[in-house]
């Protein structure tokens, strides 16, 4: 039998499993934290919002209200198990043990928050959500952007309240904490309508990438063909989430509209980009004249205006295969992330199956996102 | 080669793991049944602290909807990514018609459910000696 031998072994020599020098000092571009009990967002409520949570409480798009609606494995809870913290709470809510196994242990130079928490993006009473948006946004200022400046904040909005999420934008433009706008992926339409230009010029306006964060729901079946029956089932429907918001982006113009947009797609891997590409440009040249906007090809435009994100990465049977599929997307658009403390969550040293040429990596592992959020 | 003490036989009750660290490196000892085995605390996947993971069963499905539990407290899951070994070999298994399965050449002995996978966990030795476990690396 043939036995794959992988670089994963530590080094005999050395007492502890310390990381390679090329990989300190990367920037991750996807890093949870979590709240550590329900009230944390409180402080940033105003008297009408708290009374408001404290005696009538969200109205999430699912019908869970205390779970997702594809739990993750336990024991762990789709969380890395050994990130639940010795002194109590959720994975990522310890920012001692985030330095510890994540942001220490690699020297990390920035990690890009992404908080799933408070329910603002995606609650239906909107005026409700643009507030717990905010107290999202003054959450990661206090408890981790300003304790730890490696993290950056990512803007919380509810874009079904476009004049509130437009007015968050500006609010926090030129504040060097946040580095992006967070959208959630699965909204009530696919992202390119233009209801929702105004809030994606806003983002490009104030120099705000948009990153995409997979998760959550949005009240519809999580694929085209209805509900999976299973989490691994599930799993792969993020990916489709992606391909329709990178298709309604390209196909209702919003780049033509938007010439300085940026979207980054966050945790729906990436080797399915290529293909979805080919389709779009196969059929631009027959039905043009349906989208007359579209003045390039989609794969154009994909180039030009959207970058991805590792996790969780592919790991093609043929290892290779990977470079190949970096080279067609741009080593100059793939970012890392880690996706810490999710159970899926990547290690920056073995991540990849295949060791990457050097300058690729030192795109994907820092320059890239350097550029992108123009970090120093 | 030398031989290390690491626990009382009697400190470590079947279907469960202690993690002792011998020479630097961190060995996870399980008692399965009546025997002691030993793994690096090491997933080969991406590295993950193995032995901290669960201890399950393996849960197999002859076909869809007929569910049989094998093998019980044999198996170690990771923390991380849940792929699963045997405790008492450190061997990765995997489905035989999985692509891990073609790709690597596997052979699959008739009337055998469960191959190897690709990825073996380094397991060490456990001897009980009296009643201590001693660990030889
Ligand atoms: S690190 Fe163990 S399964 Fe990935």
């Amino acid at each position: 039998m043939n036995m794959t031998v992988l670089d994963r072994k530590p080094d005999q020599s050395s007492q502890n499993d310390t990381p390679a020098q090329s990989h300190m000092g990367f920037i991750d571009c996807d890093v949870h934290p979590y709240v550590k009990g329900p009230n944390d967002f409180d402080p940033f409520l105003s008297k009408r919002w708290l009374e408001h949570k404290q005696t009538i409480g969200g109205r999430p798009r699912q019908g869970l209200a205390k779970t997702s609606m594809y739990p993750r494995m336990s024991p762990g809870a789709g969380m890395r198990m050994d990130s639940w913290p010795k002194t109590g709470g959720h994975p990522g809510s310890d920012l001692p043990l985030m330095q510890e196994q994540l942001l220490d242990l690699f020297d990390v130079a920035y990690g890009l928050l992404a908080p799933l928490v408070g329910g603002g993006p995606g609650e239906r009473n909107v005026e409700f959500g643009a507030a717990m948006a905010t107290a999202a946004n003054e959450w990661q200022l206090a408890h981790w952007c300003d304790p730890d400046p490696r993290l950056l904040g990512a803007i919380q909005v509810n874009i079904e309240h476009t004049e509130a999420a437009i007015a968050e934008i500006e609010k926090r433009a030129g504040d060097r904490r946040f580095a992006q706008v967070n959208v959630p992926p699965r909204g009530l339409e696919p992202l390119g309508r233009r209801r929702y230009w105004p809030i994606l010029e806003a983002c490009a306006a104030n120099n705000f990438p948009v990153s995409l964060h997979l998760g959550g729901t949005s009240g519809h079946a999580s694929t085209g063909g209805g509900w999976p029956s299973f989490y691994h089932e599930e799993h792969p429907s993020y990916v489709q989430t992606m391909q329709t918001l990178v298709t309604s982006l390209v196909c209702e113009g919003v780049f033509e509209q938007i010439p300085n947009l940026k979207i980054v797609l966050v945790e729906g891997g990436f080797a399915w980009l290529p293909a979805l590409c080919w389709r779009l440009d196969k059929h631009w040249k027959r039905l043009k004249a349906e989208v007359p906007h579209l003045k390039r090809s989609p794969s154009e435009y994909v180039h030009d205006h959207i970058w991805v994100t590792t996790q969780p990465i592919e790991e093609p049977e043929r290892p290779q295969d990977m470079l190949a599929t970096l080279e067609w997307i741009g080593p100059d658009r793939v970012m890392f992330s880690t996706d810490y403390p999710h159970w899926d969550q990547d290690d920056p040293r073995y991540a990849f199956k295949i060791p990457l040429p050097d300058d690729w990596k030192r795109k994907i592992y820092r320059d890239n996102a350097k550029a992108l959020y123009n970090l120093d | 080669m030398t031989r290390h003490v690491v626990a009382k036989a009697e400190e470590i009750q079947a279907g469960t793991c202690k993690i002792v660290t011998v020479k630097g490196r961190e060995i996870g000892i399980f008692k399965v049944g009546d025997d002691f085995y030993g793994l690096i605390n090491r997933c080969p996947h991406q590295g993950a602290p193995l032995c901290r993971g669960e201890i399950v069963s393996r849960l197999v499905a002859p076909t869809p909807g007929d569910y049989r539990l094998t093998r019980p407290g044999e198996m170690i899951r990771c923390p991380w990514h849940c792929w699963e070994y045997d405790i008492r070999t450190g061997q990765s298994l995997c489905d035989p018609n999985s692509v891990h399965a073609r790709a690597f050449d596997v052979a699959v002995e008739p009337g055998k459910t469960l191959v190897e996978g690709p990825f073996v966990a380094e397991s060490v030795q456990v001897t009980v000696e009296e009643s201590y476990l001693v660990v030889t690396m």
